[in-house]
């Protein structure tokens, strides 16, 4: 177990030093930061200046090599704009995007599952249908056509709800709705799927076989096996609870990570976007260890270690 | 219809008649009817799509909710087909237990192999606790599985094939059923486990005074182990015997055809005798007898109506108008 | 014995198999160290039960694998490294037939087109006569004209089998691998191919190695009967003699393990203790020991060889308790 566990956690290092540094390459290779935040206007002796204060005329192997060191030492860099730490800057910003997204994540988990088992055990049904319809809408649409839409009606037509900002718990109803529907889509299909594969499997055969009452079946037998591909899709949904709301937040004016994402790519301000990639990177990883060993818990099969084959 | 005095069942105590069982309108079983007395071994021997498994999937109403079974499947009395949930419930595992081809995937895998007898033993005996462990242990080494204290908090991918149907069998006994319905118990086996598990289930049965179902295309399995076979073909029972008797002078061309088509594993080696064609389509079952395309002794009056089971000596029933002569009796030899 | 077609020596495989996600490899030899040979239009029957490495020893004598030790020769040649032009050509001499005929054919075209196929690839014969050909060999096989034109799903099991022989045929192959051909049918569909295949056998004057875990369908199909346990060679034979009079303990407890409809009076069936080991840890001495009903001592220590030890009917037998001189009519009961 100790050696899963440090393979692991191994390959989750090596996967974010290479967010970090193909983050580095783009973003050094797609434009100036010094003309984009000095503006086209400026005198060049002042972006000469600018270029000197921030490093930007050192070898880009040298660049590199400060900025990864730097890293190691937790020290992420300065907003090219307004001085502050970047790591300060998209800190603040974490529980404002947190507040939208794990609400979303507990009504998709919590609407999601439940109906995609339904459809499952009542396959075929008018239940079934409409749950299967609603989910390919669901993640058909893209966020932003039905973040807009919702806004249309709710906000536009209704008047009953803002369209955008952060001022009160109402504020977040819409955005949201819109990312519940796109994720509790997903998950509904993936359960359905994944109940259904189980259920058509012997040994939920054997167990009805032994006089389990049916209730049991499910919740015993068929819930711990269609478990194992579901949490694959949570485990995902985790991994974009700090970034992945990038689209929804822009479209409602809501300042998450997400919008703070937006801004810095604009402007070209490198430590804050690279400081948002690492927290991705860092979470993506960390969901995926997560899912690791749940699968561990959940299946037996990898569990199994040298020694303990009969 | 149904001529349960020819048969000679001891004090019958399963009884399916005229149960049928259709798939979106497809039927797969024609009113079969069939009885098994206390302690008695049963084999049902036919190919795959003879209905063979569906009967007893049917009568213990463990087919999909699509499938449309009617008929009766009573058990001393207590009809099962049409059955609340909690009287099959109460019937499954407890006096009524299965047992399933491939061991290993009728095993759940997330589950030790202690909790899924567990599981058993806690339905159809109410127990609890440490008396489910002891209990669980004693099962263990009555199917012969080594060290079964510690083997107890195993995952079924731990185990052989062979050894997870002894688990099976282990936890068809917690109910301690009257009757066993074992489906193709060994066919996923090696021949040296299948006569290890073929011993086991037999010795478990005297030991038991338990009735045994015996499903099987193998013809030999369920003559070494049954007192009476029924042979099926597409969803009907065709012939019906002592076993003794049906694999010495075997009278329906099918079952006939069947025996010849084995292969002897001694004597002189000649052609099989094989049955020509292929077992029809349940969609589109030939007119009259559903053998009568393969049948060597094929006349018009097979092309009618389907024959019924009748009954030309005692203990035997037999589906087919034509009653061919013995002539070719000569041909069938000690395997 | 008629002309040798193919001679394996001392052929050994060993798989490195891991244990679990990180479990350290372990050496797994999954056939040690085998020989035989097989005549033209002589079929050498393989029994054996899983993990006994007959499909490997199938696999390797075709050269679809590689032997770590020893050397399969065909008509005096060794065969060519897979995936050579060199192979590739033999491989029209020899053909392979598979458990499962779904999985050999292609599911997008019709089967006639399939079993024209390797004429194309070998460029054997006129283009405008091969699907003549082609059909011939179908209506061989007893398929019917119309069921040529069918894709695979549209045919039955057995009908799959019966094209993927005709396809195998086609090459007019001196030599063919069959691993467990029939196990999946029914048994009235086995005995049309078993019957079918002991026609095109003697028709097309084929070798075959037929592996399978039926003793009937070997029997019933082979000329001489190999016995493999744990990738051993533990006895070999003429077909009828083996089965009538098993001279090593683990074929005696096959033999008498086969269900049979009509039980001799007296017989009494060797039902074998514990399971075949697994191939990772195969025990010393005589790998059939930990089971055999009659081990010494020295079947502890010592590997047996596999020695002939009749003369006459060819018989070899890898077993201490089988004397080389021993006859058949003072054998141990």
């Amino acid at each position: 177990m100790l050696r899963f566990l440090t393979i692991r956690i191994g390959r989750a290092m090596i996967t974010i030093a290479l967010v970090v540094t193909f983050a580095f390459i783009v973003l050094r290779m797609s434009g100036d930061p010094a003309q984009i935040i000095m503006g086209p206007e400026a005198p060049p002796e002042v972006i000469a200046a600018f270029r000197k204060a921030w490093g930007l005329d050192d070898p880009i192997w040298l660049q590199y090599f400060h900025y990864f060191g730097a890293i190691l030492q937790g020290e992420l860099g300065r907003s090219m704009r307004d001085g502050r730490s970047a790591i300060e800057l998209v800190a603040e910003r974490i529980p404002v995007t947190l507040a939208l997204t794990l609400p979303a994540l507990a009504i998709k988990i919590g609407l999601g599952i439940p109906a995609g088992i339904y459809a499952a055990l009542h396959r075929g049904s008018l239940a079934d249908r409409v749950v299967m319809m609603l989910s390919v809408a669901g993640f058909t649409i893209p966020s932003f056509v039905l973040g807009l839409t919702l806004v249309l009606i709710f906000a536009v037509k209704l008047g009953w709800l803002p369209s955008g900002g952060q001022d009160s718990w109402r504020h977040a109803i819409l955005p949201v709705i819109t990312l519940v529907i796109g994720g509790a889509a997903v998950l509904a299909r993936f359960t359905r799927s994944a109940m259904l594969e189980v259920l058509g499997q012997p040994f939920i055969r054997t167990a009805s076989a032994k006089g389990v009452p049916w209730r049991d079946v499910i919740v015993g037998h068929a819930l711990p096996n269609a478990a194992i591909p579901t949490v694959t899709i949570v485990g995902f949904m985790i991994g974009t609870l700090i970034a992945g709301a990038v689209v929804v937040e822009s479209v409602f004016s809501w300042p998450g990570v997400g919008r703070l994402l937006v801004v810095a790519v604009a402007n070209r301000d490198l430590a804050v976007v690279q400081c948002i990639l690492l927290l991705v990177a860092a979470t993506m990883v960390t969901s995926n260890l997560i899912v690791d060993f749940l699968y561990g818990f959940l299946d037996p099969r990898l569990r199994q270690n040298a020694g303990k084959a009969s | 219809m149904f001529d349960a005095a020819s048969v000679m069942v001891p004090s019958t105590q399963f009884t399916l008649s005229g149960l049928t069982v259709s798939f979106d309108g497809v039927t797969v079983l024609h009113g079969v009817d069939l009885s098994i007395g206390r302690g008695e071994a049963l084999g049902l021997v036919g190919e795959s799509g003879s209905g063979k498994s569906v009967t007893w999937l049917a009568a213990l109403g463990l087919l999909p909710a699509k499938a449309r079974v009617s008929g009766s499947a009573r058990l001393d009395g207590t009809e099962l087909v049409g059955a609340s949930p909690e009287t099959l419930d109460k019937v499954r595992g407890g006096r009524v237990a299965m047992i399933f081809q491939d061991p290993t995937s009728a095993l759940n895998p997330v589950l030790k192999v202690g909790t899924q007898i567990g599981e058993a033993l806690s339905l159809h005996r109410g127990l609890s606790g440490a008396a489910i462990r002891a209990e669980a242990k004693r099962l263990f080494d009555l199917v012969g599985i080594p060290d079964a204290e510690r083997r107890l908090s195993a995952y079924p991918h731990e185990f052989s094939g062979g050894q997870n149907q002894r688990v099976m069998i282990a936890m068809a006994l917690a109910g301690k059923p009257d009757i066993l319905v074992a489906d193709e118990p060994t066919t996923a086996l090696d021949i040296t486990i299948q006569a290890q598990i073929l011993d086991l289930i037999n010795s478990v049965r005297r030991e038991m005074g338990m009735a045994l179902v015996l499903i099987s295309h193998d013809l030999g399995v369920i003559a070494e182990t049954c007192d009476r076979v029924a042979v099926m073909y597409a969803g009907r029972i065709v012939e019906e015997a002592p076993a003794a008797r049906l694999f010495a002078e075997p009278r329906h061309p099918y079952a006939r055809g069947l025996l010849h088509s084995l292969p002897p594993l001694g004597g002189v080696r000649r052609k099989l005798v094989s049955i020509p064609g292929v077992v029809p389509d349940p969609r589109a079952l030939p007119k009259g007898c559903a053998f009568a395309p393969r049948c060597t002794h094929v006349s018009d009056a097979c092309l009618g109506a389907s024959p019924t089971l009748r009954s030309p000596e005692a203990g035997r029933r037999l589906a087919c108008v034509l009653e061919p002569e013995n002539t070719d009796q000569r041909q069938f030899e000690a395997a | 014995m008629s002309a040798t077609l193919l001679t394996a020596a001392d052929l050994s495989r060993t798989y490195g198999s891991r244990r679990g996600l990180f479990g350290a490899i372990t050496k797994v030899r999954a056939v040690n160290r085998v020989s035989f040979s097989i005549g033209a239009g002589e079929t050498l029957g393989i029994v054996g039960e899983s993990g006994s490495g007959k499909s490997t020893m199938g696999r390797m004598a075709l050269g679809l694998e590689p032997p770590d030790e020893g050397e399969v020769r065909f008509i005096g040649q060794p065969i060519p490294p897979s995936g050579t032009p060199a192979w590739r050509t033999q491989r029209a001499r020899m053909q392979m037939i598979y458990q499962d005929p779904l999985g050999a054919l292609d599911r997008r075209l019709p089967v006639i087109t399939q079993v024209q196929e390797p004429l194309d690839i070998h460029q054997l014969g006129d283009s405008a006569n091969r699907p003549q050909r082609a059909q011939e060999m179908l209506a061989r096989v007893g398929l019917s004209v119309e069921q040529m034109g069918r894709y695979p799903h549209e045919l039955s099991g057995g009908q799959r089998q019966r094209v993927v022989l005709a396809r195998a045929l086609m090459t007019r192959p001196d030599f063919l691998v069959c691993d467990e051909p029939v196990s999946a049918l029914d048994v009235s569909i086995q005995a049309q191919v078993v019957n079918l295949l002991v026609e095109l056998q003697s028709e097309f004057s084929l070798a075959m190695l037929f592996i399978s875990h039926d003793l009937r369908v070997v029997r019933q199909v082979s000329t001489r009967v190999a016995v493999m346990y744990l990738g051993d060679f533990v006895e070999e034979g003429d077909a009828d003699d083996l089965f009538a009079e098993p001279l090593h303990p683990y074929t005696r407890a096959l033999v008498s393990a086969a269900p049979v409809t009509q039980r001799m009076p007296g017989h009494q069936r060797i039902v074998l203790k514990g399971e075949p080991p697994n191939p990772a840890n195969r025990p010393g001495g005589c790998s059939f020991h930990p089971r055999c009903p009659l081990a010494l001592a020295r079947c502890k220590v010592e590997a047996p060889t596999l020695v002939p030890v009749d003369q006459g009917s060819g018989r070899r037998v890898a077993c201490h308790l089988v004397e080389p001189s021993m006859s058949t009519s003072n054998r141990a009961a």
